[in-house]
Order: C-alpha cells, then structure tokens, then sequence
C-alpha cells in the first residue's frame, strides 16, 4: 500500500504542491485529476522517485522510500509521451524491464509474447517503435510498464497525446486492462470523463492541494466548493447572501431556505444551480428558488435543448425538454433539495 | 507563394557561374594539368617520399588527433550538458572559442607555450640555469596533436552537447523506472541515441584533422608534412605544380569521400517523442563521484583552453631577450614595443614587410568577403531553399565546395589566373575570391534554415494583403533573416582575416595578409621578429574573439552549423 504524506514541493520559487497527502490501497485505481499546473504530474514523479520533495515523506507497507532510487523502487510509470525508445523494437521495448531485472532469457521471451498478444500485437514485435501509430505506441507503452510486475502502476495522461475518437475507443480497452492487472493504479489527467470512467476513487488537485477526495459519483453529487463544480463543469454558480430574515438571497430571486448555519453572518457564498435539474413550469412552485427569464439562445443536444437564459443580469443555461425561441419568456425553478451552497 | 521558373533559374544562375569560374575550372585545371604531365612522364613518379609518406602520416596524425579530442570531448559535453556549476558560461564559451580562431593564432599561441622561447622552456632555464632551451617540443607530433585538439574539441562539445540537451529526458527516466541503474540508463538509451551525432562530429574533427595546414606548417616543422603541406612545399618552394596537383587530387578524392560519409549519418528523426518538451534543467553535482567528475573535467578544461591563450597575449607584452643565450644579460620586463613597433615604418630594410600595410590588406579582403560571400550566400540559400526537381539536380554542385581545403583553392588559382590577362604575378583580388568560397558553406548554413523556418503561410498572408514578390521579401523575409545575415557577415569577415592556406599560395611579398606576415616574422630570428608576430596574433585573437561572441550573442538557439 502507498502512502503519501505531507509533500511539499516549489518550482522556481513558487510553491508547487503545498502539503500532499494521500493513500492507495491494494487493487484500488486512484485518479489524480486536475488543470494543467496543478502539480500532478510532479506528484506522479515524485512518487517514482524522479524527483525529490522539498519535504514530506513516501511510504511503501509502512515502509520509508522517499531516499529509495528511481530504479530501485520496483514502480510502473508510463509517460504522457510514452517514451518509448526509439532505437528499440516493439519487442525490445517491452522485454527493457525484464532485462534490467536480470530474469531469463527464456521467461524474457515467453512474458514479452504473452504481453504483446494481450494488447494483439504480436506481429508488431519485431517493428521499430517509430513505425507505430498513437494508439499502437500507447498499448506498447502500457505493456512495457507493466511486463515487469510493477509493485504500483502509474499513468501520466496516457491518453492525452490521442485525438477525441481514439481516446474513447482506448478508454476502455485501458479500462479493462488496469481492472484485469489487479494492481494499485494511480491515472494522472486533466480530463474528468476519463477519470469518471475509470476511478474508484478521485483526488482534485488544484494549485497544489488536495480539494476533495472521493468516488466519482460522491464528487459528483456533493461537490467539495464551487471550484471543484466549476472545473468539473456540474451547472450555473451564482454569488448569493444572507437577506435581513435570515435566509438565502441571490440576484436572481430569494430563497425560502435557511441561513447555512456553518457560515459566518455576511459571508459571500454561491448556489449550484445544476441546469438538468431546471423544471419549465407556468406557476411558481413551493421550496424552491422561482425564475422568471428571457430565452437569449435555444440548442439541441442529442437528448435535450440547452437554453442560455438572462434574469436580472445573471446569464443561466438550463435543459429543456422542448424547443424555446430567442425572446420568450420562461418560468424557472430549481427545487431546493437540488441547490448546494458552497463557501467561496 | 510559388516561385516562377525564371525567378528559380536567376537564383541559380550567378552562384553557379561564380562557382564554375571560381572553383570548378581551377578543379579542372588541377586535374587536366596533372593528367597531361602523368601522360609525359609515365608513372614511375609514385616514390614513396613525396607520395605515400604524407598520405600516411596525414591519416596517422589525423587518427590520432581525432581519439584525443574525442577523449576530451565528448565528457567536457557531458559536463555542459548535465551539470550546472559556476563559471559554466563563461567556460563553455571559451571552450567553443578556438573554433573560430585562425590557423596561425592557435599555432603561435603553442609556439609560445612550447616553443624554444615559449614560457615552458623559459621556466626551466631560469630554474636549472640553463642556456639552453631543454625541451624541443615544437617539430613534433605531440605539438601538432595538442594544437588540433585545442581546436577540435569545440566541435565535438558543440555537436554532441546539442545532441544530448535535446534526447527527450523521458527516455532516461523511463529506463530509470523499469529498473535500470544509471550506467545501464547511459549504456542502453543515452548511449545509442547519441551515436549519430558522436559518429558525424568524429568524422567532422577527422576532416579538419586531414585537412590541417596552417598548425602542421608553424608546429610540425619539416619532417613532419601532412598532404597539405606537401601540397605547399611541391608548389611554392620546388615549383613542381603537377606533385602539387596529384597531391591534390588525393586529398580531395579522401576528403569527399569523408563528406559523403559524414552526410550518410542521417541523424535518426525519432518523431516529437525524441526531442524534448521542456527545456532541460541542469543540475548540480550532488554525489561525490559527480563532483569529482566535474572539477576534474573544469580544471582539464582550463588547462587546455586557456594556457596557450593565455600564454600568447602574457609573452606578447613581456621581453625576455633569451634568445640571445647569455646568462646575466637576460633582460626581463613588461613591454609594449611589439605593439607600438607594429606600427612603425621601417622601409628602409631590405626584408622588411609593413605591417600596416598588412592589416589593411586583411581589413580590405574581409569586408570584400563579407561582401561576396552574403550576397551569393543569401541566393544560393534561396535558390536551395526551393523544392523541384531543378533543385535536387543542383544541390550537390552547390555543396561540393565544402570538401575542398584552401590550400587546394590556392593551388588551383595559382594554375588557373597567373596569366597575363590577370596582370603579372598574382592578383590580390583572388584572395577575397578564395576566402569568399570558404566562407561560403557556413554563411549557406547559416541562412538557409533561417529561411526555412519561414512559415509559407506568412508570405502568402502579405501577398494576400496585395504586397508584390519584392515587398513580400522587404517585409517579410528581409526582418525575419537579419540575425542570421548578420551572423554571416560576422561569419565571413573573421573567417577571411584569419584565413592562411589560400592568402599564403595568392598573397606576393607586396600583398602580405595580417596571418601571411605573422608566419613570416616567427619563422625569422630575432626577439622583435618574434615578439612583432606575437602582438599581431594577439590582435587578431581579440578580433576573432570579439566576433565569435557576436555570432554567439545573436545566433537563434537551434541556428546550429554542424
């Protein structure tokens, strides 16, 4: 199991991870996710033993490997550019840590086959690595990580050098291969599909710090503060406050909920109005937050029409079930079940 | 923006008629002349004194010169490479310096290190109390490997520390992940993908080393003739111009055959993957091993790049009348006569050669060079830069020059214009000419990846907005070219005043160059001859020195030669 505590880091001066700590347990896959900058890349290094944390300490069963050598370490990594060598074949590739291990020739060779006809490319053996397409390239890679029996398995965007219809494609042959592995995973990536498709369990890195960790479907649901529902796209945030009679205000309309009573008196917070969770009605509606709101634009998505909404300055987008026209009017209303109120 | 036939054809038309007027009718004549006289004379001319012992002994010290540098090289670029220490810019400039300076600098700098009036002998007699220098270091082997290694060492640290900033470092770490400890990491990635570039500066420091003149004429004394040499010698002291040409026609056929080697080398294109995103990060020596490593290789490196440096311009302001090998009457003291004495006039002397006049000169030749050499440099690059067939069928004649030395040049002149047309005795205006040839493959490297850089896209937006081919080149071309036409002026304006090999065969005694005059007064007697020599090769290493860091201050990273 790995344990990660406390890692501090700085990058020219400015700090770059501000106290990192987190777990991974036996067989779990843990996605790292986050915007470019964030630091989790630099996480994944350090855990690899590439780079050194400015302090804070790594641990394997218990055991203290921060000081521990790169290739001593018995870890998987594979690079967001694969970093395949290019003056090796397929073949040589994936046999690279085998040989540094020192196994035999024999057991080299019959690992390497079994994992190139895992991926189907065993007629690729004997190719340059040069020769392979992306896709390709990045099933090599992944059988080079993992051909020697890595203790842990890291990934560093394995699918972001990919175009959008590959990567869907890949996403769940990788799916399937890290399940099938059976080992601790941790996938670094700034995408949130890719992550809601394959963690079990999602840190949000931003800035250096861990906002929220939880499955897929609990950071989704209950989303840490308005930076995590904002990065992770979940609906409209808007500034509201606390009015005289001690409930919620907003600039679109009041709110017959109670003050948050963890929130201090005249403290500026946001609402997360989630757009699949607008209802169009005629009348308005009791615990809810009511708007009525001019249609400005009206899109069809597959199974639905997003609206771009204004009321009172505030421009909202909301899911409709019917076509609107640019100009009409709408009523609005968010249950109050479905609102959340986050700290700013 | 595509480019008309004609437009194409006049880009060809005057570098190729420069060239088949300057260099491949002299080529010709080199040949033609041997070939008549080998039909008069039979064969039996192949004696092993003036034929195979140079052939050998140029391939011999070549062999030996290029392993040392390598030894040298190749772990001062992994110095510059990895490891970030203090004073690393101003080393690694230094340690790119002796690229750009002249033959006969770099020999006198030796001279005064090693040479019987050179500080190394000077500091035994005065400890021993000697009269006689102890150590005769010149004329020999050692002295000419030492002086190709101080100057050869820049191409390999160049060639082979760019090569190994842009392997991708993933590639390193990734083999670190999979379990490899650091020297199989260096013997299994960092090794392999650096070959290429290791094996094409090899050849490249091979060539220089065949090719050397001017280091093997003041360093090796006579025993010692390389093929250049020899070339020298048959021509300007026996007057036996066909030795000359056969002896030419030799190094050329090896020489070219280096080249067409050194261009099979194709650098592997390893894709994106290979290069490197981020720039790399240095760093410093952490382990005592790497510490070690890296004073050891800075104190080598100071050694072997600033003592003879150093020794020229201390010796040049320093009278020591030893020479004169008269215990007592030694005088010793800081001087300028050297320097004020250059610019004295002392016609009256029968042997006497004007300094002045000799600085004018190379002033005159260089900007001719700079001149000539831009100006066909920029069309020849446009005229390669272009795609077509035409092109491809031109492009070897264009980049054939690069393999001829100019001591050939200077041989093939010599047969070609010494006529009367070309007034008697040896117009100076071929010097230029000479130097412009030399100084043309670099000012074409320098340009032309310049102007394939530029985005076609560019030219076709201001075409776009209505500009005519000539303002496209005004407003487009012409800004984005400037750093690199300007490097070439640089380029060339140095290369020209300190080029030695063709000046010596074209200059006549009232043409003398500032390196011609040099080699004259060191090969003479005399403390003020010697001392004279040594101030104007300290001038000369201020200039080339001064121009290396302007070629180094405005060169775009990635605008590399080699």
């Amino acid at each position: 199991m790995l344990e990660v505590k406390d890692i501090y880091k700085e990058y020219d001066g400015l700090p770059l991870l501000n106290g990192l700590s987190f777990e991974v347990a036996q067989g779990e896959l843990v996605c790292l996710l986050g915007p470019s900058g964030s630091g989790k890349s630099t996480m994944l290094r350090i855990i690899a033993g590439l780079e050194e944390p400015a302090s804070g300490r790594i641990f394997w069963d218990g055991q203290n490997i921060t000081a521990l050598p790169a290739h001593q370490r018995g870890f998987g990594l594979m690079f967001q550019d694969y970093a395949l060598f290019p003056h090796k074949t397929v073949k040589e590739n994936v046999a690279f840590g085998l040989r540094m291990a020192q196994r035999p020739k024999e057991e080299i060779d019959q690992i390497v086959r079994q994992s190139l006809g895992s991926i189907r490319m065993l007629s690729f053996a004997d190719r340059p690595v040069t020769e392979l397409s992306g896709g390709e390239q990045q099933r090599v890679a992944l059988a080079r990580a993992l051909a020697p029996d890595p203790r842990l398995l890291m990934l560093d965007e394995p699918l972001g050098a990919l175009d959008h219809n590959l990567r869907t494609e890949l996403l769940n042959d990788l799916r399937q291969s890290l399940r099938a592995s059976q080992k601790p995973v941790i996938y670094v990536t700034h995408d949130q599909e890719e992550a809601f498709a394959l963690a079990d369990r999602l840190l949000l890195l931003h800035e250096g710090r861990l906002l929220q960790k939880g499955s897929p479907e609990e950071v989704f649901r209950q989303p840490a503060n308005a930076w995590v529902a904002s990065f992770l796209g979940l609906g409209n945030l808007i500034p509201a406050s606390r009015s005289e009679n001690g409930q919620i205000r907003t600039e679109v309309g009041a709110l017959a909920l109670p003050y948050p009573e963890t929130f201090q008196i005249g403290e500026q917070f946001s609402l997360l109005l989630r757009p699949e969770d607008a209802h169009i009605a005629f009348q308005e509606q009791e615990k809810a937050l009511n708007i009525t709101a001019q249609v400005l634009d009206c899109v069809f998505f597959r199974d639905y029409y997003r609206l771009e909404v204004k009321t009172k300055g505030q421009s909202l987008f909301v899911h409709a079930k019917q076509v609107f026209q640019p100009g009409e009017e709408v009523m609005l209303h968010w249950q109050e079940e479905d609102i959340l109120c986050f700290p700013n | 923006m595509k480019r008309s036939k004609i437009t194409t054809w006049l880009l060809w038309l005057i570098p190729l008629i420069f060239l088949t007027v300057f260099f491949y009718q002299p080529l010709l004549n080199i040949f033609r002349l041997v070939f008549s006289d080998r039909f008069d004379q039979g064969w039996q001319f192949f004696s092993h004194d003036t034929l195979l012992r140079p052939l050998l002994f140029t391939l011999w010290q070549a062999f030996l010169s290029t392993i040392l540098t390598l030894v040298i090289g190749l772990p001062a670029a992994y110095l510059f490479a990895k490891f970030d220490f203090p004073g690393r810019k101003a080393l690694r400039a230094l340690s790119l310096l002796p690229f750009i300076l002249p033959t006969v600098v770099v020999a006198t700098a030796f001279n005064t290190l090693l040479g019987p009036r050179g500080w190394l002998n000077l500091i035994l007699m005065n400890l021993f109390n000697l009269t006689n220098p102890p150590l005769s270091l010149l004329n020999s082997l050692p002295a000419i490997l030492l002086a190709h290694v101080f100057y050869n060492t820049s191409i390999v640290i160049r060639m082979v520390e760019n090569a190994l900033t842009r392997i991708n470092p993933h590639f390193e770490e990734a083999a670190q992940v999979l379990g490899a400890k650091p020297w199989r990491v260096f013997q299994e990635v960092l090794l392999p993908l650096l070959m290429p570039s290791i094996l094409s500066a090899t050849l490249l420091v091979f060539l220089f080393d065949f090719t050397s003149f001017g280091v093997v004429l003041m360093l090796g004394g006579p025993q010692y003739a390389t093929l250049e040499v020899e070339i020298y010698n048959q021509a300007m002291n026996r007057f036996n111009l066909p030795m000359a040409g056969l002896l030419s026609i030799i190094q050329l056929t090896i020489t070219l055959l280096i080249t067409f080697l050194q261009n099979r080398i194709n650098t592997p294109r390893y894709g994106k993957a290979a290069l490197s995103a981020e720039s790399k990060t240095r760093v410093k020596a952490k382990t005592r091993l790497e510490k070690l490593y890296v004073a050891v290789s800075v104190i080598l490196l100071l050694i072997l790049f600033v003592a003879p440096i150093l020794s020229l311009v201390s010796r040049s302001l320093v009278t020591m009348e030893a020479d004169r090998g008269e215990r007592g009457e030694i005088e010793t003291g800081f001087t300028l006569r050297y320097y004020t004495e250059i610019f004295q006039n002392r016609s009256g002397s029968v042997f006497y050669a004007n300094p002045l006049a000799a600085i004018r000169n190379s002033l005159v030749f260089s900007l001719l060079t700079m001149l000539i050499a831009s100006v066909l440099g920029l069309l020849s690059a446009y005229a390669l830069a272009g795609s077509g067939r035409l092109t491809r069928f031109l492009e070897p004649l264009l980049m054939l020059p690069l393999g001829a030395s100019a001591v050939i040049l200077g041989l093939g002149f010599l047969i070609s214009f010494n006529r009367a047309a070309w007034t008697s005795g040896r117009f100076p205006i071929l010097i230029p000419i000479a130097h412009s040839l030399i100084a043309l493959p670099f000012v074409v490297r320098t340009i032309l990846p310049a102007i394939r850089a530029i985005p076609e896209s560019l030219r076709e937006a201001a075409q776009s907005m209505g500009a005519n081919p000539w303002r496209v080149f005004r407003e487009v071309d012409l800004p984005i070219l400037l750093r690199a036409i300007i490097v070439s002026l640089a380029f060339s304006f140095t290369i020209s005043l300190g080029e030695f090999g063709a000046s010596s065969f074209l200059g006549s005694a009232r043409t003398p160059t500032i390196p011609t005059l040099i080699f004259r007064y060191i090969s003479q007697p005399g403390a003020l001859n010697y001392g004279q020599a040594l101030a104007m090769s300290t001038l000369l290493l201020i200039t080339s020195a001064a121009g290396s860091l302007l070629i180094e201050k405005i060169r775009l990273p990635g605008e590399e030669l080699f």
